[in-house]
């Protein structure tokens, strides 16, 4: 038995799939030529989909600290946290991580992805009840999965859900609610207010992932859970240093007096080499510009206003109100194929995004955008989704949108869409 | 909603069936064998819809960790009675 043939239904699928022009999940980055465009095919690509929230990848104070770093500490720790592998840089940044937060513990990770096994597999063991939102990025199943608790999903951004689930659970065990601040596929916030009132009127812990949201929302951009203003009752913030960040990590702030027992319980927290120090020093100088950064704030956000007003305005369905993430739905497979190749054509780079990674077995151009993008750019990307939206028919020619049953269908896409249909 | 406690195996299986009626797109007949995936064709989102049926007519919590080994009505049935049962 080769232990590969499990996946053969998943070589087939992709096989069928028509990727006449280029596949979608082997894309290269030839060039890198700024936060917003690269050489990708040979081309010169306006970038629309790299989470690359506040433009941190080029900024000069960031590169020059990592520089800095990386002369004199060289270019890896080769150990991990509770070992070899904590430089006075690492201190420093989970220094910089809690004044930020204003919280008094911060515990740094080597991904985003790990940061969220590692809490919540430490926080909840057999005898814990995670409830986890259902549309929870697979880091967080991943994290529960690797817990013993038993585990709960409520609907999607549903606070009467989550109520009826903790009430059935009982108070007598532990809980922990867990959810994102901004969920990344459709751009959609939480109604984190309402949520963090159910969690605690039912005594549960409340764990925040705003790995998309740092930065972007709150005054000085701590994220979903400050703009709500329920800082003081989230007991844990989860983040990622791979978007407004600029780099790579992870990490979790908090005001619990335990916190810090984390640090001998977490296994991928033990149980990996740390972050190399030219990381940890861009990462730290991002933290400290983002707080102040209001501008950066500001130009993201007119930029996504921008991007969205204008796809809604040429007919195209989306995900979710404004936001830094633009979720284009697609009607089908096979159109948001070819439309994600034909906008790579056109020099757009964006996330073409299928089922599982999606909710509701829907199909989407999924857009970021960065404060570095510019007027001009943004323009040029509702250029082009004219043009190929126009050539599929996903829009009509008079900027109105087609009927759902004219729109270009393969055999093949039929079952998926049936299925999005009857269940979405 | 009847008293939880008061329901026999075969009546949560009876109750279950009921529940199935809007999964059942090709309108077969339902057994203890009948099996979610190959003879109802539920993807996972279904599955998520007929679980929180099934919640909210008992007022259990099915726990995500045990639906792997939910593959056949009967199964279900079972664990639900065992749940009610606590």
């Amino acid at each position: 038995m080769d232990l590969l043939d499990k996946f053969n239904p998943i070589i087939e699928a992709k096989a069928k799939l028509p990727f006449e022009d280029g596949d979608p999940f082997m894309v290269c980055m030839e060039e890198v030529i700024s936060q917003t465009e690269a050489v990708i095919n040979g081309r010169r690509t306006i970038l629309a989909g790299t989470n690359n929230y506040m433009g941190m990848t080029f900024d000069k104070d960031c590169i020059a600290a990592a520089h800095q770093a990386l002369d004199s500490l060289g270019t890896g720790t080769t150990g991990s946290r509770v070992l070899n592998g904590t430089y006075a840089g690492h201190r420093e940044l989970e220094k910089t991580l809690a004044e930020f937060y204003g919280t008094r513990h911060a515990i740094v990770f080597s991904t985003g992805y790990q940061a969220n096994l590692a809490m919540i597999s430490a926080l909840c063991g057999s005898k814990d009840y995670l409830l986890i939102d259902a549309d929870s990025h697979a880091s967080i199943y991943d994290g529960c999965k690797m817990s013993d608790a038993t585990v709960v999903r409520f609907r999607h951004n549903d606070p009467a859900d989550l109520d009826k689930r903790l009430r059935r659970i009982g108070p007598d065990v532990g809980r922990l609610v867990v959810v994102e601040g901004l969920y990344s596929m459709l751009g959609d916030k939480a109604p984190l207010q309402d949520l963090v009132k159910v969690a605690k009127a039912h005594g549960a812990a409340v764990l925040v992932d705003e790995a998309h949201s740092l930065g972007v929302y709150g005054k000085t951009g701590r994220g979903v859970t400050q703009e709500a203003g329920v800082e003081d009752q989230v007991d844990f913030i989860v983040g990622t240093f791979s978007k407004s960040v600029g780099t790579i990590g992870g990490f979790c702030v908090s005001n619990h007096p335990k916190f810090e027992v984390l640090r001998l319980v977490a296994r991928p927290y033990l149980f990996t080499a740390s972050l190399p120090p030219s990381v940890v020093a861009s990462a730290t100088a991002a933290i400290r510009k983002i707080g102040a950064r209001k501008d950066l704030r500001e130009k993201l956000w007119a930029g996504a206003t921008r991007l969205h007003d204008g796809l809604e305005k040429l007919g195209f369905e989306l995900g979710a109100p404004v936001s830094p993430i633009t979720a284009v739905k697609i009607p089908d497979q096979a159109t948001a194929l070819r439309f994600w190749s034909g906008l790579l054509n056109e020099g757009i780079y964006v996330n073409l995004a299928f089922p599982p990674a999606t909710p509701q077995g829907i199909f989407l151009l999924r857009c970021s955008l960065s404060s570095a993008h510019t007027a001009e750019q943004i323009d040029l990307m509702l250029e082009r989704f004219e043009k190929v939206g126009k050539n599929l028919g996903v829009i009509g020619a008079a900027s109105e949108k087609r009927p759902s049953g004219e729109a270009e269908q393969t055999e093949q896409d039929r079952p998926a869409r049936g299925v999005a249909a009857a269940t979405g | 909603m009847a008293t939880s406690t008061e329901l026999s195996e075969e009546q949560v299986f009876e109750d279950v069936v009921t529940l199935l009626k809007p999964f059942n797109k090709k309108g077969i007949e339902i057994t203890r064998d009948t099996d979610f995936s190959t003879d109802l064709d539920l993807d996972s989102l279904a599955v998520m819809d007929l679980v929180a049926a099934i919640e909210d007519h008992f007022d259990i919590t099915i726990p995500l960790n045990l639906l792997p080994d939910l593959e056949r009505v009967g199964q279900v049935s079972e664990k639900v009675h065992d749940i009610i049962k606590g």
